[in-house]
């Protein structure tokens, strides 16, 4: 795949459709590529990559990429089109200055898990079903189900949902992938389990805001938090329960806009699964006003923004999914 | 030189634990979470993994720490000093790496002026760090001269398949070795082959020939005005991961907080990669992310040596290679600004 994408990107900027590309630079070792822009066949030459730990996703650059004089070309898994369409949706992107490649995919692996069972990595190729570690310590072989992102667990759509031109074959929505199994487990939970789950995950938080900078809906140029002036700014909490205060309110900013593309999750240096916030909105959204995925179409009205005269009524409290 | 088997280092932990507060790496719930120091408890099982993902740092310069409290009444300003002494603590099996760190901290806090609540926590620490057996791909100490076979600190540890060495380095050290009964005496040699094992592995590692020699306080200009930087930041999320698992990154914020009775006046760690560091009257002084990337950069390899004799702000520990949510690093830096410009 790799050697198809450079070929054809590299076609791209000969022939002027793009003059710059938005890829994956090559890393110190194998697990740790960073996405890089490349302007020339000579740039992707030398460092271009592509392979099973290109998790991260690329869509958010491209409101700074497409800003810029000329085309920018992009590869997109398949969740990663879903938040470039939800960018489009928002008019944050100039789809215009964008040319997309979708690129299909079958689950990204996760470093720290990996790390995890292989502590002094060399290297790591996926075979198959396997990943082949080879270590400091000797060759540990993994089975690449178990060190998948966690999004990739219960991936929602194998479907490249906006492209230019697709390099291989594009995949189908997943209806099945159980994505909302630990919602539920949540939901089943007394309120104060849940309550002991929260706190037990949220004060663990280092206020890094890796998850809010990485995240493709939280676009905003300056952030309520960060904003001095704003009364609200938040360097650090005042105490331990205004920590969780500000992933609330991020998850509500979010709501409906979220595509559940899991980087925040994949981010977090403390591995706090803040994806779950997320998705109770996503399936309380879906339970209440109809199934929505957020970034399945560009221009698409969340139910969030959106009346019809069949939403349900706010004000009727709603318990387990019934009146 | 002191030791203990293996199968009573919990009875060691314990006898620590009864007279002072005792920290120590466990593993943080599930395993892909690593390890994190908390307080001992019954029953505690001691994390071997090479680091923790919080630095020790922590413990002498948390991330929030609250400084004075002000009472308003009419004109009449109360200012009211909230220091007090710390208890005694021990923290047990901290890395070389991190051992090396407090040094880097200490020269900025404890040079004049003295930052009490820092000096504060640090004379009512005390540290007994572990040499590490199983050193990672992303460690890379040696390149600073820091011997994860012989790690500072106020006792030392050595552990093989069975037992546990310890030797004293400090009075203070030596005072709590001489409290704990279940230790035996070693011959002063006995954790020679350890180290011995674990320097062999530490020459294998990838990193060990990373070179400083592009880096100083001599080379500011030259680096400062590389182009390199550009591409370097082009991916950076303005996120402080780096920062705040970094254990030598020392900058911090003062804030006040309105409780509606009076103000609380706070600091918190701070990192230069955020938009409103160092804000000033008349604005930022860095106003793009090329430059405060630059800066975290310059402070460790440029800056830091400048002011301290040449030492660098880095310890190499590694964490900020497996934080970064794009992978961009220290290393990575290095390598691209040392090609061709030793
Ligand atoms: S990435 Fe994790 S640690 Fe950082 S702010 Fe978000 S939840 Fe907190
Ligand atoms: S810069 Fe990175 S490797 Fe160096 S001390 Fe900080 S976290 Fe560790
Ligand atoms: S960087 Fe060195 S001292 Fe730190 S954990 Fe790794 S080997 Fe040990
Ligand atoms: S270098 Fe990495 S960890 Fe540091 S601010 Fe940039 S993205 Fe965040």
């Amino acid at each position: 795949m790799q050697d198809t994408m450079m070929k054809r990107a590299s076609e791209l900027l000969a022939d002027g459709t793009v003059v710059r590309v938005l890829g994956w630079k090559n890393g110190e070792f194998v697990y740790d590529p960073t996405p890089a822009v490349f302007d020339s066949a000579e740039a992707l030459a030398q460092d271009f990559v592509y392979h099973d730990f290109c998790g991260s996703n690329l869509s958010k650059y491209l409101i700074e990429l497409s800003r810029l004089e000329g085309k920018t070309l992009v590869f997109l898994k398949p969740c990663d089109s879903y938040s470039l369409n939800q960018l489009l949706t928002e008019h944050r992107i100039d789809r215009e200055k964008v040319y997309i490649i979708g690129i299909p995919c079958d689950g990204k692996l996760d470093p720290d898990t990996v790390r995890s069972s292989a502590e002094g990595i060399l290297s790591a190729v996926t075979e198959g079903d396997s990943v082949q570690v080879e270590t400091m310590y000797g060759n540990v072989t993994l089975n690449k189900a178990d060190c998948l992102l966690e999004r990739c667990t219960v991936c929602k759509s194998h479907k490249v949902v906006v492209f230019d031109e697709m390099l291989g074959e594009n995949g189908t929505v997943n209806p099945d992938s159980n994505r909302f199994d630990m919602v539920e487990k949540l939901e089943a939970m007394t309120p104060e389990e849940r309550y002991e789950f929260w706190r037990g995950e949220l004060s663990r938080c280092i206020r890094c805001n890796a998850c809010r900078n990485v995240c493709p809906a939280c676009s905003c140029e300056q952030c309520v938090f960060d904003s001095p002036t704003s009364g609200v700014s938040q360097k650090a909490a005042a105490d331990s329960f205004e920590e969780n205060m500000f992933h609330i309110i991020r998850a509500f900013h979010v709501a409906g806009r979220c595509t559940d593309c899991g980087e925040c999750s994949r981010v977090c240096p403390q591995h706090i699964p803040l994806h779950l916030l997320n998705r109770k909105f996503i399936k309380d959204i879906n339970t209440y006003y109809g199934e929505y995925q957020a970034g399945a179409e560009a221009g698409s009205r969340a139910p969030l923004v959106n009346f019809t005269m069949d939403d349900c009524e706010p004000n009727v409290i709603y318990k387990g999914g019934s009146k | 030189m002191k030791k203990v088997s293996r199968s009573s280092l919990d009875a060691c932990f314990a006898a620590i634990a009864a007279s002072q507060k005792l920290y120590l790496p466990v593993a943080d719930g599930e395993k892909k979470r690593g390890a994190k120091y908390a307080p001992w408890f019954e029953g505690a099982v001691y994390s071997t993994a090479v680091n923790t993902v919080r630095s020790a740092k922590d413990f002498f310069f948390p991330q929030v720490e609250k400084m004075t409290r002000f009472k308003m009444d009419g004109k009449q300003i109360e200012v009211e000093d909230i220091r007090k002494e710390n208890e005694d603590f021990v923290i047990f099996g901290v890395r070389a790496c991190d051992a090396a760190s407090f040094a880097i901290l200490d020269s900025v806090y404890l040079s004049d002026p003295v930052d009490s609540f820092y000096q504060n926590r640090r004379e009512h620490g005390l540290i007994m760090t572990m040499a590490c057996g199983k050193p990672t791909e992303t460690c890379f100490c040696s390149v600073f001269g820091i011997d994860a076979a012989e790690p500072a600190g106020d006792i030392s540890c050595w552990m093989t398949e069975d037992t546990v060495y310890m030797q004293a380095n400090t009075e203070k050290g030596e005072a709590l070795l001489a409290s704990l009964p279940m230790l035996e005496d070693a011959a002063d040699d006995a954790a020679e082959e350890t180290k011995a094992a674990i320097r062999q592995v530490l020459d294998k590692l990838p990193l060990k020939d990373l070179s400083t020699d592009a880096f100083g306080g001599d080379k500011l200009m030259k680096l400062f005005d590389s182009d390199k930087w550009n591409s370097l930041s082009e991916a950076c999320l303005a996120c402080g991961t780096c920062t705040f698992v970094c254990p030598t990154c020392q900058c911090y914020d003062i804030r006040d907080y309105d409780t509606g009775h009076g103000i609380e006046r706070f600091r918190c760690w701070d990192s230069c990669m955020y938009s409103d560091f160092t804000l000033c009257a008349h604005g930022n002084t860095r106003t793009t992310q090329m430059q405060r990337f630059r800066q975290r950069f310059m402070h460790k390899l440029v800056y830091y040596p400048s002011n301290n004799n040449g030492t660098f702000g880095c310890v190499g520990c590694g964490r900020c290679l497996k934080s970064c949510p794009i992978s961009m690093n220290i290393v990575k830096v290095m390598k691209t600004l040392g090609e061709g410009n030793e």
